[in-house]
């Protein structure tokens, strides 16, 4: 199955809600709830990215038999140097969304333990993408 | 660890359900402590108490991906009017307590090691 949802930058009010919607979906397809809770931090961390980050993004998901595939697309100020990114402890969030306690540079670091295989392009003053796989029999 | 019964931690750490009293029977298995949202979507358990002095919106959508037991927030701080009513509709408690985090911290933990 195919879904995608809309993913307003800025709106922290509404941040982890489409994570919310894919869980339940993961959840009716009864995957082992060991796999949805793993998915469940990568695709929160990859959904509040684009919140916290850039300006507007879609999360694009597919899952099939041996899959879940999601695609979170971004227009955005992109990233720098993807690598330190990457590394944890790394933020460039603002005080103001410091504050509210995101902003510790743990997200991608989180989406790296909770999936099995994370690819982040970017291209700086345009966007970010940021692909995450989990195999569901392993 | 042992596991117990959220009501009884309510009262016996002497917590204000600001939400949620319907939904005390549920088991604790353990807690975590921290107001960093991605450090607890990295290091928290489902079954966990979450003490936190965060009081918006967000920490409900945290709660509710982990599957967290309760959240308790400390020194008597008030959530946003939000989060009470998505807690009811997530079934995930929020409990208020004066004490500080460290004061609650380790009265929780002897609770749950004793
Ligand atoms: N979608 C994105 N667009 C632009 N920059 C991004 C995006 N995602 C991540 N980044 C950059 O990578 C850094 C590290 O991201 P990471 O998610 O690890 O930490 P954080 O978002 O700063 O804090 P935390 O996730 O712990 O709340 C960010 O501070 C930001 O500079
Ligand atoms: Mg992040």
């Amino acid at each position: 199955m195919e879904f995608s949802y809309i993913i307003e930058g800025g709106d922290f009010s509404k941040a982890g809600s489409a994570s919310s919607e894919v869980k339940k979906i993961l959840k009716q397809l009864n995957l082992a709830p060991e796999k949805i809770k793993k998915i469940a931090v990568a695709m929160y961390e990859a959904e509040v990215n684009i919140v916290a980050h850039a300006y507007k993004g879609v999360m694009e998901g597919k899952i099939d038999a041996e899959k879940v595939f999601l695609r979170f697309r971004d227009e955005g100020p992109g990233i720098e140097d993807v690598d330190k990114a990457m590394q944890e402890g790394f933020s460039t969030a603002s005080e103001e969304v410091r504050q509210m306690g995101f902003g510790a540079g743990m997200g991608l670091p989180n989406i790296r333990k909770n999936s099995d295989s994370l690819k982040v392009s970017s291209e700086v003053g345009k966007g970010t993408t940021v692909e995450i796989t989990s195999y569901i029999n392993n | 660890m042992k596991t117990l019964i959220l009501e009884d931690v309510v009262k016996q750490l002497e917590l204000k359900p600001l939400s949620g009293q319907a939904l005390l029977q549920k088991e604790v298995t353990g807690a975590y402590c921290s107001d960093l949202l991605s450090d607890v979507m990295g290091h928290s358990d489902e079954g966990q108490v979450w003490i936190t002095l965060q009081t918006h919106k967000n920490i409900m959508a945290v709660a509710a991906l982990k599957d967290l037991a309760a959240i308790i927030l400390v020194k008597g701080l008030v959530p946003e009017a939000e989060v009470l009513s998505l807690s009811e509709k997530e079934g995930i408690p929020v409990l208020s307590t004066t004490l500080s985090a460290f004061e609650i911290a380790g009265r929780l933990y002897q609770l749950l090691e004793a």
